[in-house]
């Protein structure tokens, strides 16, 4: 078995409680940090441990950090990013509802490390049900002397609240989370400023998600050194792969960063291979945003080497034959699913999702959704395909935001590597309307899953 | 739950207000705007939807312009800003939920309750829309109903019979 450090004791009964959670060792990161260790000293072991964000992005949280302002007499804030809307990524949720109480040790260190006397965790408004399962546990850790004031006769001051968004998948963008926390409409700012400079109200700022703020409590109570070992490369650490599609078992899976695709997929540790004896076809890795692989492209990097889960392994051949790792959302596709329609409904997510605030975005996503449509309707032409193209291009690198990135690669991606099928699609309108195109030469080169007869 | 129509004065009870006052609180001096969206849930969750009366009340409250709130409001999709049925059935339409049979629940549930996406049932007890992904794709399909945003999880069209049949049944 791999080595957990996030959802180690998630299958003790009772592990969302306090007192269970306590029993497992919870809360001795707050122990040590507030009596052992200086808000420095939790900062460098963060830098040690080599942690990257967990959210999406992968930059290192350690020096994320590092860059706070700390100007006298102005507050700084940790908000923590709840706001999970990535498609395919529902790891946060997981957490959040099984093992509340990492959640919140983890931003008591973290907050006392950037020496924020006030946070919150920003939950998207979906999200209810974690928002009372984090009220009960806040109000637990409160009761038990983690929260308030003076916290363990440290000194130090903590007071923790949740802010519930209102449903908009822009506002995990981290300025447009900003916006909204404020109570505005959540237009993402232009950078610069930084958060760590001007966040909210104005003040000094770090936003982090869940996972990332839960992973600084295995980094205190271990040490960053420690940390540092688990994983391959700069890919540090554990990760939360939120495995959803055609598998046989999708769920939440922690993995070691370095672990093969393919033993991920095809495991019973993991997802246990496709389901219903299906072929692979291809796969989007790290939520929607990130460029789809066919299955070839998935399992082995252009140089025929294994490839891996890690930031670094997902990236191999740039945007040409690689992908990322991303939010670690893992949408598996198998032989009956159709390209040209899944891309039709991505596009249509991020066209719902702009803000409008950037006219490449506002406009693009639109174009390239309804040009989607009329393919996968019967009634495109083969030049509404260079069209996606150049409108995708048009858009990536255009806006205020990633969004604009995020909603042009699925795009680009599945024209690169599935380009024939998009063709079938001009070409036999009415086949495509009824059947689909199959797995063509994308075909997983594992052999296909013998189905044992009775 | 209430029922309001547009134009109707409403009133905030003295609990409701408790509850705005605790909200105001968790923000520095001067910076109560930003209770605005947690301020709005409790509303919706009060009335069932947001009306302008109410937006109008809630901009007084936080000392606020009503633009303010109008432009939040039509941001964020969890507001409705129509009359909605007792339970709105939210049902996740995106990528991983589609790749597994969202669209067949959709269709299911319209037959079911005999209403076009975003219409109200005539006994005022339903309507239903698809949403953006609900971020619990590995329960695929999926679908939400407020005020208190209970998720349904893997999803199928005798689940679903079953789910609105007991909701019916509620009622008596």
């Amino acid at each position: 078995m791999a080595r957990k450090l996030l959802l180690e004791h998630i299958h003790v009964p009772g592990i969302n409680t306090f007192d269970v959670y306590r029993k497992q060792g919870g809360y001795r990161a707050v122990e040590k940090a507030l009596k052992k260790l200086s808000p420095d000293d939790v900062v460098e072991e963060v830098k040690k441990s080599g942690l990257r964000g967990r959210g999406g992005a992968g930059f290192p949280t350690g020096m994320k950090w590092s860059f706070l302002a700390k100007p006298e007499g102005k507050a700084r804030y940790l908000v923590c990013n709840a706001d999970e809307s990535e498609p395919g990524t529902f790891k946060d949720r997981y957490l959040m509802t099984n093992i509340p109480h990492l959640l919140i040790e983890g931003m008591i260190v973290s907050s006392y490390a950037l020496g924020a006397n006030t946070s919150y965790i920003y939950v998207r408004g979906e999200m209810m049900p974690q928002i009372r399962i984090l009220e009960k546990a806040i109000a637990e850790a409160k009761a038990a002397g983690f929260l308030g004031k003076n916290i363990l006769g440290s000194g130090y001051d903590l007071e923790l609240y949740l802010q519930p968004g209102g449903g908009a998948y822009i506002c995990g963008e981290e300025t447009a989370l900003i916006e909204s926390l404020e109570g505005k409409r959540g237009n993402p700012r232009i950078k610069p400023p930084f958060p760590a400079i001007s966040g909210v109200w104005g003040c000094p700022t770090v936003v982090n998600n869940v996972e990332s703020i839960a992973a600084v409590v295995s980094i205190i109570n271990d040490g960053g050194d420690e940390y540092a070992k688990v994983g391959i490369g700069r890919s540090t650490g554990t990760k939360l792969i939120s495995a959803s599609g055609n598998l046989a078992k999708p769920g939440v899976y922690e993995i070691e960063l370095g672990l093969s695709v393919e033993e991920f997929i095809y495991s019973e540790e993991y997802c246990g291979g496709m389901a219903n004896g299906k072929r692979l076809k291809a796969v989007v890795a790290g939520g929607s945003s990130v460029p789809i692989l066919p299955a070839n492209l998935i399992l082995k990097t252009t140089n025929g080497e294994n490839r891996l889960m890690s930031y670094e392994s997902l990236a191999d051949g740039g945007f040409a034959t690689g992908t990322m790792l991303g939010s670690g959302g893992f949408i598996a596709f198998d032989e009956d699913a159709c390209i040209v329609r899944n891309t039709w409904n991505y596009s249509r997510f991020y066209h719902h999702e702009s803000c409008g605030q950037c006219s490449p975005c506002r406009e693009g996503t639109g174009w390239m959704e309804k040009v989607l449509h009329r393919l996968e309707y019967g009634h495109g032409t083969m030049s509404d395909i260079d069209l996606l193209v150049d409108v995708a291009k048009n858009i990536e690198g255009n806006t205020i935001c990633p969004l604009g990135d995020a909603a042009a690669w699925p795009v680009a991606s599945a024209i690169r590597h599935f380009r024939d099928e998009f063709e079938w699609h001009v070409k036999h309108p009415e086949k495509a309307l009824k059947g689909n195109y199959g797995l063509a030469h994308y075909a997983d080169p594992l052999p296909p899953l013998v189905v044992e007869t009775v | 739950m209430l029922k309001v129509t547009e134009t109707q004065e409403i009133t905030f009870s003295k609990e409701l207000i408790k509850q705005f006052d605790e909200l105001v609180t968790r923000y520095p001096e001067g910076k109560q705007k930003s209770a605005l969206l947690p301020i709005l849930h409790l509303v919706q969750a009060e009335f069932g939807w947001v009306s302008t009366a109410s937006m109008d009340k809630v901009a007084a409250y936080l000392h606020i312009l009503p633009i303010e709130v109008y432009e939040v409001t039509t941001f964020y999709t969890m507001f409705f800003l129509q009359p909605q049925g007792k339970y709105v059935l939210e049902v996740c339409r995106t990528g991983p939920c589609n790749l597994v049979g969202a669209e067949k629940m959709m269709q299911h549930i319209e037959k079911k309750l005999g209403v076009k996406e975003g219409e109200v049932t005539k006994d005022d007890l339903f309507s239903w829309r698809g949403v953006e992904c609900l971020a619990a794709c590995g329960m695929a399909p999926v679908l939400q109903i407020g005020p208190d945003y209970t998720y349904y999880e893997n999803l199928t069209t005798e689940k679903l019979d079953a789910l609105v049949d007991e909701l019916k049944s509620k009622k008596a």
